[in-house]
């Protein structure tokens, strides 16, 4: 049994829906922790959840990045433990250095939200897919502002050779494919160790017959097991 | 402590938007001259937007009860019984003014001000909508108001994480210089745990939670009630500021609160400020209020009292705690890092008592402040009952398709994606049904329980028959929460209007409330909840009348609930209800009128037959229930052939056309006959058997197909995608050209 935390700062939105999601899989119910707490038990998993955590009026991320459970999820990282940023949490992930690149403004300068295509990419440099097939297509949802993936040149082709590029918007031939500009169509990376994935789309929001689709039920469970 | 000796004067009191009279009636009252802290409170209180002096007459005539409804209005927000204990709060409000101005702020907090509304009554949102209306698409402002009303909708919604999922968007000459910014929000609470806002209970002190206050929004609900000039764009510091984290922050804070036995009574400080919540509070519970305003957290130095009562500053509530809670409530709001004081206590003595600095600033007795505001019988001129267009010379030569496709290009039909793609329509993963279909509709989250929201106002329809169009709004939203499987159950409304001085404007505003009683009643939906918004006017000229009304249903098992896509081949499209006499179908006032023949003149709307609709409406809940329907649609808007391209466009498919080509008329495709719906089945025998039993008269008008075209004809045939494309351009490329 796979134990999951869920971390909620002020402004994150989508703990509930992962917290619903997760009990769904597993059937039991994740570890709540609030951003102000400065100790957290050992979990298999932690996921950052979508939001805007304080209100993203500064970078998105940049101060949840810096409050005190971020020292527990950094010494969880360090543990080689697996931690899932959706979203906000990809960004606050991204702010605190856990993994590579920034998210900036969309390149349409508007919000956001609709299901896109993804192409998952599974090699042994991304143990937190576990089961997940390569080259499997899903459709998810995206829901964002900053959902556009920058890398400098190195670290691009650090991040190409060393396979950490997990997710990839799908180029379906419809012109909008990439919903943010996101550069070599990135839409989720992982750490060098493959543990920590960071993704802008919303698996929580597929993971249910009600969403009209099942994809994100799929990898939400692969992580899981991958976690466990 | 003494009274402080200022007096103020008539002109002061019409700068505020008082007239003379009622200056008089408010010294007469008080026997004596108020001070300008005390007029200031007058000025609100008996605003249009506080008081309803204007409309009251004519909305006391709305129906407001039912067995489903436990508040109607009068609260802070409607509240509705949805079965297992639980209870849907909703209410529907305008900030058209202030998004005319500044549209990003504007919008935000207008949808910041509806959520507090629900959430104030103990009610977790899970469903925002709108009402927008703009001006022409070619003026040069629209650009400039869609996007930034817009960006300012979904930047407060998608950041407090509450799904916006329904709304309307329309444009309209009479709009370039007064938009519309209705922002509707629904909650869900337990039916025994909901919050009202009467104060009681003698010495309970009185608290502050939130945000605090600045100098913005100063005398808003004034603004709010006044006409508009050229002029008035200087008036910005009046738009208040939205802080949507300020917003999640409070609302999370406040139900904990409200869980925790602490509230006695509680109301957010929306229109008026501290004012109307400190007024309306005591005064419902027959009990007074002593508040210290030094005590009050505030933003900037040397704020007036008559600054800190009237400002709109946003994300702030007043609470009546329970005598022993205030540790209790201090925990939490430590937790949050919001703003908390203790400000004041409930007296017994029927008076606001405001002191700063150990004066007494104001000391109001209450009765008159709310209930000896005028209400005024306004002369009204009865609107005339127009003639329908010549059907004749309405119909146009051209092939079916032809048409179709300019009218779905036309804006308006073409699509909203634009705008709605804007919104997170996702958060809270209880979405069953989003925006682009009828009304949208969410999982009550924990069980199989699903609540339909919609908004509808055909202004057109309004402007040419306020009677007949303000029935078709409700019949429409009937229709929309009916196609969804779900039951109506309550309205809400926002009735935008002009100048109520104007005798014109006032017949507009009896027909448009006399016609929305009778389809309240009739369809049983009562109204439990609305907004007023009056003087929707710049410079003499007034808006087309918009009477929006928001509507929720419920469905007892959201596995029973269809959308409007058809995805499969071979099923069978039947139109519900007959076109008029002889299948030839209304299109005086249509969109066919409007953008086809391009007759821009408010003839006859449709005439609405509301026994025939409720009959209507308990057939498609039947089949639906019965599994006997892949998709429904109303037909609205554009007519049936619009509905079906729209049907096929959603789910990727085709259709041929059945009917025999003397069948198939510009009228039978385009007439806008209301009570209809499309529905698609693989059980054709079943679903005419259903038909019968319920007496409403169907025919099959198409088989669905694979090609992803529509077949009108031997030699009329379009195609699906070139159809969207037509339907997904008009928008996107009205927001991405240039400038003028």
């Amino acid at each position: 049994m796979t134990n999951v935390a869920v971390i909620s700062f002020p402004g994150s939105n989508c703990d509930r829906d992962i917290i619903t999601a997760v009990n769904h899989i597993t059937g039991t119910q994740p570890t709540q922790y609030w951003h102000k707490e400065t100790s957290m038990e050992k979990h298999d998993l932690v996921i950052l959840p979508g939001g805007f955590s304080f209100g993203d009026y500064l970078r998105c991320g940049a101060i949840a990045a810096r409050s005190p459970i971020m020292d527990e999820v950094m010494e969880h990282v360090w543990r080689g433990g697996f931690v899932l940023g959706i979203c906000n949490g990809f960004q606050i992930l991204t702010e605190a250095g856990i993994l590579p690149g920034t998210l900036m403004r969309n390149k349409q300068l508007q919000f956001v939200c609709r299901d896109v295509t993804l192409s998952l990419h599974h090699t042994q440099s991304n143990a937190i897919l576990g089961q997940c097939d390569d080259n499997r297509q899903l459709v998810i949802p995206v829901a964002h502002n900053e959902g556009n993936y920058f890398a400098d040149p190195d670290t691009l082709k650090k991040i190409t050779d060393k396979e950490q590029i997990a997710l990839t918007y799908t180029n379906t031939g419809a012109a909008n494919y990439n919903p943010n500009g996101a550069i070599n169509d990135i839409a989720g990376v992982t750490s060098d160790n493959g543990r920590v994935l960071g993704m802008m789309p919303h698996p929580e929001r597929k993971a249910e017959a009600i969403h009209g689709g099942l994809d994100g039920h799929y990898l939400l469970t692969s992580i899981i097991e991958a976690a466990s | 402590m003494s009274m402080e000796a200022e007096h103020t004067t008539p002109d002061q009191a019409r700068d505020m938007g008082l007239s003379a009279d009622e200056f008089d009636r408010i010294c007469t009252r008080l026997g004596r001259i108020p001070n300008l802290t005390e007029l200031g409170i007058f000025s609100a209180m008996w605003s249009e937007h506080c008081s309803y002096k204007s409309s009251r007459r004519w909305l006391k005539t709305l129906p407001t009860t039912g067995d489903q409804v436990i508040h109607g209005p009068g609260e802070n927000a409607g509240v509705v019984d949805i079965g297992d204990g639980m209870a849907a709060v909703f209410k529907i409000e305008s900030h058209n003014h202030p998004s005319f101005i500044e549209p990003y702020q504007g919008a935000a907090t207008g949808v910041g001000g509806i959520l507090r509304d629900v959430f104030t009554m103990g009610a977790r949102p899970v469903a925002l909508l709108n009402a927008l209306r703009f001006g022409e698409a070619d003026h040069p402002l629209t650009r400039h108001l869609v996007s930034g009303v817009v960006s300012g909708v979904g930047g407060y919604g998608n950041c407090i994480g509450i799904p916006t999922i329904g709304g309307e968007t329309h444009f309209d000459a009479s709009y370039n210089q007064n938009i519309l910014v209705n922002a509707m929000a629904v909650g869900l609470a337990r039916a025994d745990r909901i919050f009202l806002s009467a104060a009681s209970g003698l010495g309970n002190p009185v608290i502050y939670i939130g945000a605090k206050t600045g100098r913005d929004g100063i005398h808003g609900a004034t603004m709010a009630s006044a006409e508009f000039s050229e002029e008035d764009m200087s008036k910005r510091p009046t738009v208040q500021v939205g802080d949507p984290l300020a917003g999640k922050l409070l609302m999370e804070a406040s139900l904990e609160l409200m869980a925790s036995d602490s509230v006695v009574s509680i109301q957010d400080m929306g229109a008026a400020g501290l004012t109307s919540s400190s007024v309306e509070m005591s005064s419902k519970g027959g009990m007074g209020m002593e508040i210290d305003l030094d005590q009050v957290p505030i933003r900037e130095k040397g704020m007036t009292p008559y600054e800190i009562m009237l400002s709109e500053s946003q994300e702030r509530m007043l609470v009546v705690l329970k005598p022993d809670a205030t540790e209790r409530a201090q925990a939490i709001f430590d937790k949050w890092d919001l703003d908390f004081a203790v400000i004041g206590r409930v007296t017994d003595t029927g008076h606001l008592v405001l002191t700063s600095r150990d004066a007494v600033v104001a000391d109001l007795p209450l009765d008159p402040l709310v209930n000896d505001a005028p209400e005024y019988d306004r002369p009204y001129d009865p609107p005339s009952t127009p003639q329908p267009a010549d059907h004749t010379t309405l119909v146009q030569e051209m092939a079916l398709s032809t048409a179709l496709k300019q009218m779905m290009g036309s804006h308006f039909l073409a699509s909203r994606r634009w705008v709605y793609e804007q919104y997170d329509q996702h958060v809270m993963a209880d979405t069953v049904i989003e925006s682009g279909g009828d009304a949208a509709l969410v999982r009550v989250h924990g069980t199989n329980r699903g609540l339909a929201v919609t908004t509808d106002c055909t202004q057109r329809y309004v402007l040419a028959d306020p009677y007949q169009g303000a029935m078709q709004a409700v019949a429409e939203a009937y229709r929309n929460i009916t196609a969804t499987g779900a039951k109506p159950l309550a309205t809400t409304n926002n009735l935008n209007f002009g100048n109520p001085e104007k005798p014109a404007i006032m017949g507009q505003i009896v027909g448009a409330v006399k016609g929305m009683g009778a389809a309240c009643s009739a369809l049983d939906v009562p109204v439990v909840s609305g907004n007023v918004s009056l003087y929707n006017e710049t410079d003499g000229n007034a808006i087309s009348p918009a009477p929006v009304i928001g509507m929720i249903g419920v469905i007892d098992d959201i596995a029973d609930a269809v959308g409007i896509a058809i995805t499969d081949t071979g099923l069978s499209v039947y139109i519900i209800g007959q076109t008029a006499a002889a299948n030839d179908g209304w299109l005086s006032n249509s969109v066919y009128a409007h953008v086809i023949v391009d007759h821009d003149h408010p003839d006859a709307p449709p005439p609405v037959d509301l026994a025939l609709e409720a009959k209507h409406g308990d057939l498609i809940r039947h089949l639906t229930k019965q599994h006997l329907v892949a998709a429904v649609h109303d037909i609205s808007d554009g007519g049936a052939l619009v509905a079906l391209a729209e049907m096929v466009m959603a789910g990727q498919t085709g259709a041929d056309i059945t009917l025999s080509p003397d069948q198939l008329t510009h009228g039978w495709a385009f007439g806008e006959d209301q009570g209809r719906y499309l529905v698609a089945t693989s059980d054709p025998t079943a679903l005419e058997a259903a038909a019968a039993q319920y007496g409403v008269e169907i025919q099959k008008i198409a088989v669905t197909n694979d090609r992803q075209e529509l077949k009108l004809g031997d030699s009329d045939i379009i195609s699906s995608t070139e159809l969207r494309g037509v339907f997904e351009h008009w928008l996107p490329a009205l927001m991405e050209s240039k400038p003028r």
